[in-house]
């Protein structure tokens, strides 16, 4: 099989599109001093070979439509098409961000509509659409906090307390909005260790991040002791959205004491993940945060909807104009589409596919936390077979790929070793998930009685495995002409 | 009611079933009853898509959409040759994970492997990472780049676009990073004042070119200012503009960054744009987000792989260069297919054709009385004009003829109009927006 070609590869000098038209006014040229002198290397193709080209790279690419993606902790669900469509309509693609107020009453309405739904979601007083994706919220709900404790004059509290299972970015977003970071363990059982954290806050305690149900799979029992160990010593309580679509309708953060918010609609709103994004990432917030949310804010002046950008509490802006819009678009749509008893029903069947994966795979692989019960994931670990077979969660997934279907997500959370979590969501069929539930037991078996055939998969995709070392340690970013 | 679910409420009873429960309530036992929602959620019941659509619809016609518009500050309206929206509206493009799983995965690695390489090329820098949410964030990301241990401060040019220094004044707000801003003087940054701010404990110079005025700074000036410094020479372009001006490298800078939204991505309301980013070999290290390097697979085949993850958030955790996780891949895309589409002559052009139509309006706007460009330094595709009349008055007659005027600066420079023209601006547009202007005057 020959190498793909990157497109700089392709065509010919002087090919190219037509694409306008000749200048109808006076040329004007860049006086000397200014003008660009290094050569400009870019394609010269025709659209022929554009369309060609990512046509090939399509096929090389593994979407949702392609296939099974149980992405633990990523909501791969299907995405629905209307969504799109609404985000092309030119009343929304084709507006400048900055032009009048009363010409962008309906951009502005999608944002008031996307807080009253989520907000009414999440049990949260007000949302702020700035973030564009999950970190960046992150990183402004603990601006949100922070800026609380400083209004009070309270400026010793610079500590976030996160459980060890927590994704990467919370310690990461905490470490950049200037706080220092405090771990607290698990228990055995895969929950935040209540003990631990109660000797962990102090008069240090700016505050604590939770996903819930958490990172294995479940749902915090203690969720409301934990919340008030931190409110009793003075911090507020953040809480990562991540794994909201286990509990639409169900239940909502803003009842189990968390003060702070973010979600991910290109998660549990099903607006596309676009191959790692635009993402939309808003923030929400009780009513003692509300001032510090970021400017500007929309307000609505007896019926006209404007925006608000004078607010000395606020922490500032945290993105240029504000917000991704078409995001919100697609988000809102599938929130109108679904409604509350809709939304409901996602909740409850993708907690319930989940549960029937795991109930039909706890008895091939050990599945060490949650007693044969989960959320909306559960997290396998592949540590006995790596010991006895020297077949690792990576090798696992490796094989998965030569059966059409997208992997779990591996190694993580950190606390469980060789882990695999599985995510099904609710869009996928009962056909598909049996399916899924055989193709695991078969790369087991096969890890078990032939191990170096799993070790040597994937054999039937475009490319075998990479070699990441060489890519690290000889960087070659780009195509050198 | 709408639904994406494939199971039929039988199918959903039989699983239940199977895992040895009756009712879906049961599937949440492990929640605490304290935390149950007690009642439906307060918000409407779902619809049929045919209702949604016709609901969507109405709210977007409540927005106004320009026949004819002469403002960016920040966003642009450029052509977007068709085949962009084709290829980047692909299903596996659009529903794709950040590509973890490599050997299913070469299409998006590929496609952002080219995007690195076409900015490199667009600025000179030697590298590129795969994006990041906009031009504010790319800034900021930038400074705290910059930071070393001993320089800590960043001297950000008032002629840079105030949302971009805003954004930086967030992210850097509590940490031990502090910002001072330089004057400008006749609309260009004050570079005496620059020298005289050159301290131990300056991390980066941050300008704009061009600036928030459509001026071009003297680039060259400032990059001799700062050459054999150890500070880092910050510059936010505009990527049509390095068509034909002169790019970041040649101009000494360290780390390029800038606003991607006019390659091939609509207005948007404000949103999804693309912040790029890139710099020398040198930082590379240092460079926040996604970065996809070539390899070759175990057949010795080229391939292309996520890499430099060392720096990240979910190897890193609190000490990782930035938490950055999702970036706007396939805003990257919609920027590759652009500029393979234009190539290096339509790129050329679009530049080109832009920055004449802006010479040609600033030419015609300042035939009428009271309209005189406030700033006589050069300029690409955008300037500020005084107006002879209320300003809100004059736009709101432009409005009322489908045109969205310049945009009316604030503060200082309150009265004062920022106009922009690109390719999509006509001469027979801004001839009629001359005879409304002269209208407006009588």
């Amino acid at each position: 099989m020959n190498n793909m070609k990157l497109i700089f590869e392709k065509g010919n000098t002087n090919r190219g599109l037509d694409l306008m038209p000749e200048c109808d006014v006076p040329v004007t040229h860049v006086s000397a001093g200014y003008e660009r002198k290094k050569e400009l290397n870019l394609p010269h193709v025709s659209e022929t070979e554009i369309s060609r080209h990512y046509t090939k790279l399509v096929k090389r690419t593994f979407g949702v439509n392609n296939g099974f993606y149980p992405l633990g902790s990523c909501t791969m669900k299907y995405n629905p098409k209307i969504n799109n469509e609404m985000a092309g309509l030119p009343g929304f693609s084709d507006v400048h961000p900055l032009q009048p107020i009363d010409t962008v009453q309906g951009c502005l309405e999608v944002y008031q509509l996307a807080d009253k739904y989520l907000g009414k979601i999440t049990g949260m007083d007000a949302m702020d659409f700035q973030p564009a994706a999950g970190a960046h919220g992150e990183f402004t709900g603990l601006k949100l906090i922070r800026a609380y404790h400083q209004d009070r004059n309270d400026s010793k509290r610079d500590k976030i307390i996160v459980p060890d299972s927590a994704h990467g970015t919370n310690p990461a977003s905490a470490a950049m909005a200037g706080f220092t970071v405090v771990n607290v363990p698990s228990t055995e059982d895969g929950f935040v260790d209540v003990e631990a954290l109660r000797n962990a806050v102090g008069e240090d305690t700016a505050g604590f991040m939770l996903t819930n149900p958490n990172t294995i799979g479940l749902f915090e029992e203690h969720i409301l002791e934990i919340t008030s160990i931190i409110h009793e010593a003075g911090g507020l309580n953040y809480y990562d959205g991540a794994n909201l679509n286990a509990i639409m309708g169900v239940a909502r953060p803003g009842d189990m004491g968390f003060d702070v918010v973010h979600l991910n609609l290109h998660k549990t709103f099903s607006t596309p993940h676009g191959g790692g994004g635009p993402g939309s990432g808003p923030v929400g917030c009780k009513d003692i945060l509300v001032k510090y949310l970021p400017t500007p804010r929309i307000i609505d002046n007896k019926g006209m909807l404007a925006f608000e950008d004078k607010n000395e509490k606020s922490i500032g802006r945290v993105k240029d104009f504000y917000g991704n819009f078409l995001v919100v678009v697609r988000a809102l749509t599938y929130m109108m589409t679904l409604g509350s008893e809709g939304l409901k029903d996602a909740s409850e069947n993708a907690v319930l596919n989940a549960n029937y994966m795991l109930h039909k795979l706890k008895d091939t692989f050990d599945i060490p936390f949650g007693n044969g019960r989960c959320m909306h994931e559960f997290v396998m670990s592949l540590e006995e077979l790596k010991k006895e077979k020297s077949v690792s969660a990576l090798d696992f997934a490796k094989a998965l790929l030569d059966y059409g279907m997208h992997p779990p997500t591996m190694y993580f959370p950190l606390i469980v070793h060789e882990a695999l979590m599985v995510e099904p969501t609710e869009t996928e069929s009962k056909e598909t998930l049996d399916e899924a539930i055989e193709i695991f037991k078969e790369i087991y078996n096969k890890a078990c009685n032939d191990p170096d055939a799993v070790h040597n998969s994937p054999t039937t995709t475009p490319i075998g495995r990479p070699d990441e070392v060489r890519a690290a340690r000889n960087p070659i970013l780009r195509y050198n002409f | 009611m709408g639904t994406y679910i494939p199971n039929t409420k039988e199918e959903q009873l039989s699983m239940l079933k199977e895992i040895g429960l009756n009712s879906m309530y049961e599937l949440f036992d492990a929640i605490p009853k304290e935390v149950k929602l007690g009642a439906p959620l307060d918000i409407p019941r779902g619809m049929s898509e045919m209702e949604v659509s016709s609901k969507m619809r109405k709210i977007a016609g409540k927005n106004k959409v320009y026949d004819s518009i002469f403002r960016g500050c920040g966003a642009y309206r450029h052509y977007i040759p068709s085949i962009v929206k084709q290829v980047t509206s692909k299903e596996e493009f659009m529903t794709a994970y950040t590509p973890y799983q490599a050997e299913i995965s070469q299409g998006i690695l590929q496609s952002i492997f080219e995007y690195q390489t076409m900015i490199c090329e667009l600025t000179g820098m030697q590298v590129s990472n795969a994006s990041v949410y906009d031009g504010a964030s790319a800034a900021a990301e930038a400074v705290i780049m910059s930071k070393e241990r001993k320089r800590k401060k960043a001297l950000l040019s008032a002629s840079v676009n105030p949302m971009i220094i805003e954004t930086i004044g967030t992210y850097i707000s509590g940490t031990d990073m502090e910002m001072e801003i330089i004057p400008v003087k006749d609309g260009l940054t004050d570079i005496e004042s620059l020298k005289n701010k050159l301290d131990d404990d300056i991390s980066c110079v941050l300008i704009q070119q061009p600036n928030y005025y459509g001026l071009l700074e003297d680039g060259d000036a400032i990059g001799s200012i700062l050459a054999d410094s150890d500070i880092k020479y910050i510059m936010s372009c505009n990527p049509i503009s390095l068509g034909i001006l002169k790019t970041p490298a040649e101009y000494g800078v360290d780390i390029a960054i800038g606003e991607g939204q006019p390659l091939g991505l609509g207005l948007s309301f404000g949103g999804p744009y693309l912040g790029f980013m890139a710099t020398t070999d040198k930082l590379m290290r240092r460079l926040p987000g996604r970065i996809v390097g070539e390899t070759t697979d175990s057949q010795g085949r080229r391939a292309y792989v996520l890499t430099l993850q060392a720096r990240e958030q979910h190897i890193r955790r609190e000490k990782a260069s930035s938490n950055i996780c999702s970036n706007q891949a396939l805003c990257a895309m919609t920027a590759a297919v652009y500029l393979a589409s234009m190539g290096k002559e339509g790129l050329k052009q679009a530049a080109t054709l832009s920055m004449s139509k802006a010479h040609y309006l600033a030419q015609r706007l300042c035939e009428i009385d009271g309209y005189e460009m406030v700033y006589k330094g050069e300029f690409f595709n955008e300037f500020v004009t005084t107006v002879n009349t209320d300003v809100d008055r004059v736009l709101q007659v432009l409005s009322d003829n489908g045109i969205l005027g310049g945009y009316p600066l604030e503060g200082d420079d309150k009265g004062q109009l920022l106009w922009c023209a690109t390719e999509l601006n006509t001469k027979e547009e801004m001839d009629a927006l001359t005879r409304i202007l002269r209208e407006v005057q009588e």
